[in-house]
């Protein structure tokens, strides 16, 4: 049994950016780059720690979302994926083609990164990414949304939302509202550099270079990035399948972690 | 003292269950509320008050940008602005302005500008609002992290573009110009005045001081709630050493008057409810998009005026709850004056932008409300500033030989006849 303990790790890119890093799982297992959605690192990321048991799991936090800073130095799609990539460099792991998994905005960079340089990486796993658009299944507009609609529009069962979204934060604390708000202008601001007004960087247009093997993962009641996202990511993507994850909306990590873990480490560890 | 009327040419026909049936004002308001034809006797109406503003006195007549908005029908307030520059030689053209990070590129805005200081003869102020997020976001689709940073490109693009007399190339981050080259330019040098709209934004105002530009608080809470961000303002006046001219800053307010106080609820109640009521009832989702506001201002615990808190405030108001919290300040002259005086003093500020249209008001409740204005408060309120008397840093500079449009009207509808030469 391998010990999914996580530890910290802080890193600092060839751009200068610093990033806190959680590392899941032992030495010399297969490494995976993990890269979070919108919400940063939430509720213990379950998803991770079950996927720990098979792999090592490397989960920066994106500039924006943790204690440090470095988003204003991050403008653009290009520099996302590359941040992504340098964050990879900077982990030492470049030469053993570490496989590459993320949520939502997070599989949007991982999309991009392996699009940029499939070679320098192995499987890739994408649970909800972002990133494509179809105009006949618009994707509801997150940044005009009030907290209170993020749990039916996220969850499959929105009554588990709260303790996931918010950490229990008491939003009477006017202390702890207005630290909420600052984290989550910061969280949001840096990610609608790539996702506002229209989450569609034309990532279409490069997706030809991703020939990893490729497993998209999907809960079958997403309602932000409907299913039918799913089958124009195959479209795109010929050699990839797609898990559908029953009871899960757009938070299938956190609603299904063992049935997200499981597709992930089925391709990871045969990929 | 400056008092410019201003009309945000609200759209006078939402119906009276608009709250109920529909989720904002701004942005997803159904366009089929809109009734072109009805339109076109509006935009007249409105233009005709802001002349007739003009012939009453006030010093300025102001225009304003709002995009997909029920309470302003007003996209393009330049094409207002040229109306007036056509029609008016004596008031200030005030533009509050243009969104500068919407126009691509930005030097569109440093054309125009110039245009209407060349044709209204160097009575153009010029605003320069970063925009709301309603706007600049929502409606015209700008990052929002980004929004600030694009605004100050914008903003260094045209004032060098008005400033320097040859080309020169551009290489910012949102406009690559190989040839900037203004033409024409404004009259007034080095640049027409310029007006800063804030909502509250604390870099706003050191962007203000950096610059000696004029700072505006526009808000539709009144002057007692507009305090508190005033007073940050005049502190940080006084922390970077600048002198405390009350013509650096100006405030919007809500005005009514009539003959008595009781005769101004009975002609104006109806019409105020309609504004707060109707034409602000912004859905608070598209007020603060995170990236918009700056981490700064948050923790400044600067809030926006279209929080949830503050619609359900609206929903329910009365005229006398508008009246007690200065949201309007309404009433006959005497009424007015006293409470013009305590704005004035208690804001330090040297503009007014008189809101004298409101909602559904109708023209001839307009033009009662502002005859009075002019006639019978103005005046009382002229030297309120006695020691700041001649500064004239933050306004208008107009040619004195300028091409007054009423007197040369005939020369517009003159023949085409050969001019008959006058004896050598």
């Amino acid at each position: 049994m391998i010990d999914t303990a996580s530890h910290l790790r802080s890193v600092t890119t060839a751009r200068g950016v610093t990033s806190d890093v959680v590392v899941f799982g032992a030495d010399g297992a297969p490494p995976v780059v993990a890269f979070h959605g919108l919400g940063g690192h939430l509720a213990g990321e379950p998803t991770l720690a079950l996927l720990a048991e098979r792999c090592q799991v490397f989960a920066p936090v994106w500039p924006g979302f943790g204690v440090d800073g470095g988003e204003e130095r991050l403008d653009d799609m290009l520099d996302f994926a590359l941040h992504g990539a340098d964050v990879v460099v900077a982990l030492e792991l470049l030469g053993e083609r570490p496989h590459l998994y993320g949520h939502s905005f997070g599989g949007m960079i991982v999309a991009e990164m392996a699009a940029l340089a499939p070679e320098l990486y192995g499987g890739v796993g994408l649970v909800s990414p972002a990133g494509l658009w179809i105009d006949e299944h618009p994707i509801p507009d997150l940044y005009s949304m009030l907290p209170f609609d993020f749990p039916h529009v996220l969850f499959h069962d929105p009554a588990t939302a709260a303790s996931v979204l918010t950490g229990g934060i008491d939003f009477n604390d006017p202390d702890a509202l207005t630290g909420f708000l600052i984290a989550n202008s910061r969280r949001l601001g840096s990610a609608g550099k790539v996702l506002f007004p229209i989450p569609n960087r034309r990532l279409s247009k490069r997706l030809y270079r991703l020939g990893n093997r490729c497993r998209l993962v999907w809960g079958t009641s997403d309602r932000l990035i409907p299913p039918v996202y799913a089958d124009r990511w195959v479209e795109l993507l010929p050699q990839a399948d797609v898990v559908m994850v029953s009871e899960a909306g757009h938070m299938a990590p956190y609603e299904q972690p063992a049935a997200v873990a499981a597709a992930l480490a089925e391709l990871f560890v045969a990929a | 003292m400056k008092f410019t009327w201003f009309n945000l040419m609200p759209w006078p026909d939402m119906p009276a269950d608009f709250r109920e049936q529909h989720r904002s004002v701004w942005v997803d308001i159904p366009s089929s509320l809109f009734d072109p034809a009805r339109a076109n006797a509006v935009y007249h109406q409105y233009m005709d008050q802001l002349e007739y503003a003009d012939e009453l006195g006030f010093d300025g007549i102001g225009v304003n940008e709002h995009h997909q908005n029920g309470y302003g029908i007003m996209p393009s307030p330049n094409l207002i602005a040229a109306g007036l520059a056509r029609r008016t030689s004596r008031a200030a053209i005030c533009v509050i302005g243009n969104s500068i990070a919407l126009y691509n590129p930005p030097i569109r805005v440093a054309e125009e500008f110039a245009m209407l200081d060349c044709i209204s003869g160097g009575r153009l102020v010029a605003g320069f609002p970063v925009g709301t997020p309603m706007d600049t976001n929502f409606c015209y689709g700008q990052i929002p992290a980004l929004t600030r940073d694009k605004y100050a490109e914008a903003h260094d693009l045209i004032m060098r573009a008005w400033a320097e007399d040859e080309p020169f190339a551009f290489d910012g981050t949102y406009n690559q110009l190989r040839y900037v080259n203004c033409w024409p330019k404004p009259i007034q040098r080095p640049h027409p005045p310029i007006y800063i709209p804030g909502g509250g934004s604390v870099e706003t105002w050191d962007f203000c001081l950096d610059h000696d530009y004029n700072y505006s608080y526009l808000s539709f809470g009144g002057y007692l709630a507009g305090k508190r961000l005033l007073d940050g303002y005049w502190e940080r006046v006084a922390e970077r050493g600048k002198d405390e001219s009350p013509y650096r800053a100006a405030f919007a307010q809500i005005i009514a008057v009539a003959d008595t106080d009781e005769e101004a609820e009975a002609l104006y109640a109806e019409h105020m409810l309609y504004f707060f009521n109707r034409c602000l009832h912004v859905y608070p989702g598209f007020s603060d998009p995170p990236g918009y506001r700056t981490i700064e201002t948050i923790k400044a615990g600067a809030l926006d005026q279209f929080r949830a808190a503050m619609q359900k405030l609206f929903a329910n108001t009365t005229w006398a709850q508008l009246v007690e919290a200065g949201h309007i300040i309404a009433g006959s002259p005497s009424t007015v004056i006293d409470r013009m005086k305590d704005l004035i003093t208690t804001l330090r500020v040297g503009h007014v932008f008189c809101l004298m249209h409101n909602g559904d008001m109708p023209d001839w409740k307009t033009r009662h409300s502002s005859k009075l204005f002019a006639e019978q408060v103005m005046p009382a309120l002229r030297d309120m500033w006695p020691e700041w008397a001649g500064d004239d840093r933050w306004w208008i500079h107009p040619l004195e030989d300028r091409v007054r449009p009423e007197a040369t009207i005939v020369d517009a509808r003159a023949d085409a006849s050969i001019p008959v030469s006058s004896p050598s």
